[in-house]
């Protein structure tokens, strides 16, 4: 994969925007749910969708797709944002988003919208999916060539399980499971460094035996080169730890953990939009 | 349908346990998409012989039976038909959560097979002795729930779980227990059925029709207390239920009708087991005598099987009592 151009650096930029707008939007309209986390990974889930995945949003369950198993489910208004940019379906049913009867359930549900693929909420329980995919993957001879992106929080690696599945994944070695990391430093409760210190965990994950990627979680060329290096090391798996500023692109927001699980009032919303538009004028394509 | 060596000299005996290895190396010998994982228990479990025979597609995953029901629900998204293995105790028991969400929430065939469950299992003592299993996983969604009689109908529940979509669960036996049903027995589609009738030796009426519904190996000590009752004139039909969801409950129907009473007897708490299911079916349906036999709300404890059946009342004896309580 090349380096991103400046030309494609800003066509995501402007993707990752019109995303913010449709997360803040669909918070506003649903009246609850989470706002700092969704906000955090837009990029990262841009880059997803539109540079980094084999996929195709007419047939969500193609075979030879590669997968994105969202692990902290909270963070579902950034994939139901980015998948309706996408393609899978109408950005116009964002705003059905914890209706009741929507297919845009409060915490992603795989049955009810094509494109999921995995039900989850409850946190730590990703990784464990995704190298569950990627042994049969890898008894397939991986063929055809998919990857399996495991976005997590950085709050679930608490869970127990979440270290239960990092020993599995050294032992079997699955360098298609590339699990990226929110590292927004945040959760409901406070800091994590308060809450639970979880660093460093990049010498954590070493000692487990992972090559470890540190990346800036907004730059689109870290993203995207990161996933490269990540495909290329085919020794042992890689872990990309992406920081992230949580609520980014709201001033009000930014950084500030009480935005973990809260949505925008109309006028918190008004006024986020203002911002994240008035961005969009900032970023030229001269 | 009734092994004709049961209750004669030459009875065999045989876990449940080892029915479900063998079921599961013929499931895997009948269809690829059969993978197997076990947290550090495959002999115990019994999934050695699918380990020895399909070695690419068994995977050891150490004590992790929370990653391990993550793991299953993943391969299953893949098109496999993934069975995780553990004690009872400790899966469903420990990893209930990850068994709801990615397993039956997800909808995807993940059979969970739940070894040593019971009191039955004996020395251990209470952290292993899983008596509310049943109640954990039939009060899940979209989850099936099986309780074999034997190794025999251990071995058919294995094999025909393996060709359903549905999350389905598989509660096992440590202990060597009775065979009871016959060589040639097929798995009827979870429907409950008669294992024992009373027959009068004159000819004549029974003062009393008495149903006791069982499920599991307990229900030898029931068939044992159908055949004391039988002497004292009182007509006792012993049914197995091995399916506890979807509850058999045309059955229930058509069977109500003949008897006065009915007796639940399992090695379950009484609370949320296959008792309550069938209380809670009848009492809506059709309301009568209902007396459940199982565990009454206790844990159980260090102990040889036949001293742990006598302190938690699952003996012949018991249900003996219990039946002529309900005609009194």
């Amino acid at each position: 994969m090349h380096s991103l151009t400046d030309v494609e650096v800003q066509a995501l930029t402007l993707r990752a925007e019109d995303i913010r707008e449709s997360i803040i939007k669909m918070l506003v309209e649903a009246g609850s749910g989470h706002t700092a986390g969704p906000l955090g990974m837009a990029d990262v889930f841009t880059a997803l969708y539109f540079r980094i995945l084999r996929h195709n949003p007419r047939h969500p369950e193609w075979v030879e797709r590669d997968r994105v198993i969202l692990s902290n489910g909270h963070i579902a208004p950034v994939l139901y944002a980015t998948m309706a940019h996408a393609g899978y379906f109408s950005v116009s049913e964002l705003k059905s988003l914890r209706k009741f009867g929507s297919r845009l359930q409060g915490h992603p549900h795989r049955e009810a919208l094509p494109g999921i693929e995995t039900s989850s909420g409850p946190l730590g329980c990703g990784l464990s999916q995704a190298i569950g995919m990627a042994l049969m993957d890898k008894m397939e001879g991986h063929k055809p060539d998919r990857y399996f992106y495991c976005c997590m929080s950085d709050g679930e690696i608490d869970e127990g399980q979440t270290w239960e599945s990092l020993l599995l994944l050294n032992k079997f070695k699955l360098h298609k499971v590339i699990p990226i990391i929110d590292r927004n430093t945040i959760q409901i409760d406070g800091y994590t460094e308060d809450v639970l210190p979880l660093e460093s965990l990049k010498d954590k994950f070493e000692s487990f035996n992972f090559h470890v990627i540190e990346i800036d979680g907004h730059d689109f060329r870290d993203i995207v080169r990161a996933v490269g290096v990540a495909k290329s090391s085919i020794d042992k798996p890689t872990i990309i730890i992406a920081h992230t500023i949580p609520g980014k692109g709201v001033t009000a927001f930014e950084g500030d953990f009480r935005w973990h699980g809260k949505a925008p009032s109309l006028e918190e919303g008004r006024a986020a939009l203002k911002e994240l538009r008035s961005l969009r004028g900032k970023v030229s394509l001269d | 349908m009734i092994r004709k060596t049961l209750f004669t000299i030459g009875e065999e005996e045989k876990a449940t346990r080892e029915g479900f290895g063998e079921g599961l190396v013929s499931a895997g010998t009948g269809d690829k998409r059969v993978v197997a994982l076990c947290a550090d228990l495959t002999e115990s479990v019994k999934m050695d012989g699918f380990r020895a025979k399909f070695p690419n597609r068994f995977f050891e995953v150490g004590i992790t039976e929370q990653a391990m029901s993550g793991l299953a629900s993943g391969m299953a998204r893949m098109g496999y038909i993934p069975f995780i293995s553990s004690y009872a105790m400790f899966s469903p028991g420990r990893n209930w959560e990850q068994i709801r969400t990615t397993i039956a929430y997800n909808n995807v065939p993940v059979k969970v097979i739940g070894a040593h469950a019971g009191v039955s299992v004996g020395p251990d003592g209470a952290t292993h002795q899983a008596i509310e299993d049943i109640a954990l996983m039939r009060i899940i969604p979209n989850m099936r729930v099986y309780v074999p009689c034997d190794a025999i109908e251990a071995k058919a529940i294995t094999e025909y779980i393996a060709t359903t979509n549905y999350p389905s669960y598989l509660r096992l036996a440590r202990e060597k227990t009775p065979l009871m049903l016959s060589d040639n027995y097929e798995w009827n589609n979870g429907k409950a059925y008669v294992m024992q009738i009373a027959k009068h030796k004159h000819g004549g009426e029974f003062a009393y029709n008495i149903g006791i519904i069982a499920c599991g190996p307990v229900i030898y000590e029931a068939l044992k207390a159908g055949k004391e009752l039988e002497k004292e004139g009182i007509a006792v039909t012993v049914i197995n239920m091995p399916q506890i969801k979807p509850l058999d409950t045309a059955f229930l129907l058509r069977f109500v009708k003949d008897v006065k009473a009915i007796v639940t007897v399992e090695e379950h708490q009484v609370a949320g087991g296959l008792g309550s299911a069938i209380a809670e079916f009848l009492s809506e349906n059709h309301p009568m005598r209902i007396a459940r036999i199982g565990i009454l709300d206790r844990f159980g404890q260090s102990g040889k099987q036949q001293e742990l059946y006598e302190e938690y009342e699952l003996t012949a004896k018991h249900i003996i009592e219990k039946v002529r309580s309900v005609i009194r």
